[in-house]
C-alpha cells in the first residue's frame, strides 16, 4: 500500500528536477518542501493523477483513492457550506450525506456559518470549509498544495493544528515552502531542490494527532535548518 | 424615469421644431401629433398586429435560445464538434442573416412559421456563442478537484459548468432579447399580411406615414418591454445560484 514516485521531469528542454524517488510514510505526514517554483505541485498533481504541462519519464505508483486540497479554497462561488462540503458526493451520484456533512462542518469550527456563501466567509474559514470537504471525502492519501500559505501567521498554526488532529492515521503528502510548517507537521521532511529530492534528519516524533509545539525550541532549530538547507 | 421624460420631450420638440422650420409635407414627416392620432384611430388594428408579432417573437425566443444552448452543451462536451463547428458559427454570423428572410417565406409560406424561423436565427447566435464562452470558463481548480473526486463528464456539466456559465448565458438571452423583435419584423415585412412589420409596410406603400410611424412606436416600446422582462426573468432564475 505504499505511494511512490520515481522519475525526471522536463519542461520543454529544460530539466525540471533531476531523478526523485519519493515514497511516501504510510499513514503519517510527508511533507516536500522547496522554493517556488521548483517542480512541488506538478510531483502532487502527478500523483494525482492531473494532468501537468511538464514532461515526466518515470512511474507513479499507488491505488488509493486520493482527495485534495490546495492553496485556493476552490470553492463553488455559488453553493454554500453543506453544499461545498458535500460536492463530491454529488459529482459522483452519491446519495448525499447531509448529517455527515454537518458534523464535519462542526468539526472545523463552522457550525453557525453553514448557510453562508464562500464569498461572505473570510480566507481562514474558507480553508476550514475545504478541509471538511476534503475530510468528507473520507480518502486514505490526502494531498495538500499549501493549502495554508495564504493566511495569516495565527490562523495558519490554528489551521495546522486542526488539520493535524482531523486528518491523522491518514497518508498525507503536504507541499510547502514554508520551513516553520514542515518543522510542526513532517513525519519525514523531504526537501526538494532544483538539484533533487533531500531527506531531512527526521525529527522526533509528533504525538499522533497534534502538530509539534510552534515555539519549542527543537521546532525552531528545524526550522533554520530546513531554511539553511533551502537557502545552499 | 425624470431623464427619460425630459429625452422624450426634447425629441417632441425637435421632431415638431423640424416640420415647421423645413415646411415637411405630412407623407415625409407626419408631427406627433397626427402620429398619435393615427395610434389611436387604428388601436385595434396595431393591437392584433402587435399580438401577432409578439407571439412569433416569444415563440422564436423561445426556440432560438433553447436550440442555442442545447448546442452549445453539445459542444462544450465534444471538443471534436467544437472546432467543426466554431468557424461555422462565426461565419454565420457575418452573412446578413435578413438576406434569408425571402428564402424562409418561399420554404415555409406566409404563415408565422418564417417569421418564427427568423427570429429564431437571429436569437441562436447570440445565446449559443455567449453560453459556449462560458462553459469554456470553468475555473481549472474546481475541474481538477472534479476529476480527483471521481466524477462523470456529464455531471461536471451539470454542477459545474453549466452553473458557472450561467452569467454568460444570462448576458446572451438579455442581447437576443433585444434583437428578436427586429427579427419577427423582417420576417413580416417579406411575406405575409400579419405583424406590424406587414402593418409598416403596407401602409407605407399607401403614403400613410403616420401609421407607419404609429406601428413603429408600438414595436419599439414592445421591445424594451419584451427585452426588460427577459433580463428580469433571467435575474430571478439565476439569483437563487448566486450568480
Ligand atoms: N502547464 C505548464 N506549462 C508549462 N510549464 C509549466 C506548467 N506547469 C508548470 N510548469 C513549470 O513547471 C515549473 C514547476 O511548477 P510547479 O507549479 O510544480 O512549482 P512549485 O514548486 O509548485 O512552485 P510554487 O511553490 O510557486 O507553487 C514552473 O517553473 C513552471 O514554469
Ligand atoms: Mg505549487
Amino acid at each position: 500500500m505504499t505511494v511512490s514516485l520515481r522519475g525526471q521531469a522536463w519542461v520543454g528542454d529544460a530539466v525540471l528536477f533531476a531523478p526523485v524517488d519519493l515514497v511516501l510514510e504510510t499513514g503519517g505526514w510527508t511533507c516536500l518542501l522547496g522554493p517556488s517554483g521548483v517542480g512541488k505541485s506538478t510531483i502532487l498533481r502527478l500523483i494525482a493523477g492531473l494532468e501537468t504541462g511538464v514532461r515526466f519519464q518515470g512511474q507513479v505508483s499507488h491505488d488509493l483513492p486520493v482527495a485534495l486540497m490546495a492553496q485556493d479554497a476552490g470553492l463553488i462561488p455559488w453553493l454554500d457550506v453543506p453544499g461545498n462540503v458535500t460536492l463530491g458526493a454529488r459529482l459522483r451520484g452519491d446519495a448525499v450525506d447531509l448529517d455527515r456533512a454537518r458534523d464535519l462542518i462542526a468539526l472545523v469550527g463552522l457550525a453557525d456559518r453553514a448557510d453562508s456563501l464562500p464569498a461572505n466567509l473570510s480566507g481562514g474559514q474558507r480553508q476550514r470549509v475545504a478541509l471538511a470537504r476534503t475530510l468528507f471525502e473520507d480518502r486514505p492519501l490526502v494531498l495538500l498544495d499549501e493549502p495554508f500559505s495564504a493566511l495569516d501567521a495565527r490562523t495558519r498554526a490554528q489551521m495546522q493544528d486542526l488539520a493535524a488532529r482531523l486528518l491523522a492515521g491518514r497518508t498525507v503528502l503536504l507541499v510547502t515552502h514554508d520551513p516553520p510548517e514542515a518543522a510542526r507537521l513532517g513525519d519525514r521532511i523531504l526537501l526538494l531542490r532544483e538539484t533533487g529530492l533531500t531527506e531531512w534528519n527526521a525529527p522526533a516524533a509528533r504525538i499522533p494527532g497534534t502538530a509539534r509545539p510552534y515555539d519549542a525550541p527543537e521546532v525552531l532549530a528545524l526550522q533554520a535548518e530546513l531554511m539553511r538547507g533551502m537557502m545552499a | 424615469m425624470k431623464t427619460v421624460l425630459a429625452l422624450i420631450l426634447t425629441v417632441l420638440v425637435l421632431w415638431q421644431g423640424m416640420i415647421w422650420a423645413l415646411g415637411l409635407p405630412p407623407f415625409l414627416l407626419p408631427s406627433p401629433q397626427s402620429v398619435a392620432q393615427a395610434l389611436w384611430l387604428n388601436r385595434a388594428e396595431i393591437a392584433r398586429h402587435a399580438g401577432y408579432t409578439l407571439t412569433e417573437v416569444v415563440l422564436g425566443f423561445v426556440i432560438g435560445s433553447a436550440l442555442g444552448a442545447a448546442l452549445a452543451v453539445a459542444m462544450g462536451f465534444s471538443a471534436r464538434l467544437t472546432s467543426l463547428l466554431r468557424p461555422l458559427l462565426t461565419f454565420s454570423q457575418t452573412i446578413p442573416v435578413f438576406a434569408l428572410a425571402p428564402i424562409l417565406t418561399l420554404w415555409l409560406g406566409f404563415d408565422m412559421a418564417p417569421k418564427i424561423a427568423m427570429t429564431v436565427l437571429i436569437v441562436f447566435f447570440p445565446v449559443c456563442s455567449a453560453f459556449l464562452d462560458g462553459l469554456g470558463r470553468t475555473p481549472q481548480a474546481a475541474l481538477d478537484l472534479a476529476q480527483v473526486m471521481g466524477a462523470s463528464r456529464g455531471r461536471i456539466m451539470r454542477h459545474l459548468r453549466i452553473p458557472a456559465a450561467l452569467p454568460q448565458l444570462a448576458t446572451g438571452l438579455r442581447l437576443a432579447a433585444v434583437y428578436a423583435p427586429i427579427g419577427a419584423v423582417i420576417g413580416e415585412w417579406v411575406g405575409g399580411a400579419r405583424g406590424l412589420g406587414a402593418l409598416m409596410i403596407h401602409a407605407n406603400g399607401r403614403m400613410k406615414t403616420d401609421l407607419v410611424f404609429a406601428a413603429l412606436l408600438v414595436l419599439s416600446v414592445l421591445t424594451v418591454i419584451f427585452a426588460r422582462s427577459v433580463a428580469l426573468a433571467v435575474a430571478r432564475i439565476w439569483r437563487r445560484y448566486g450568480v
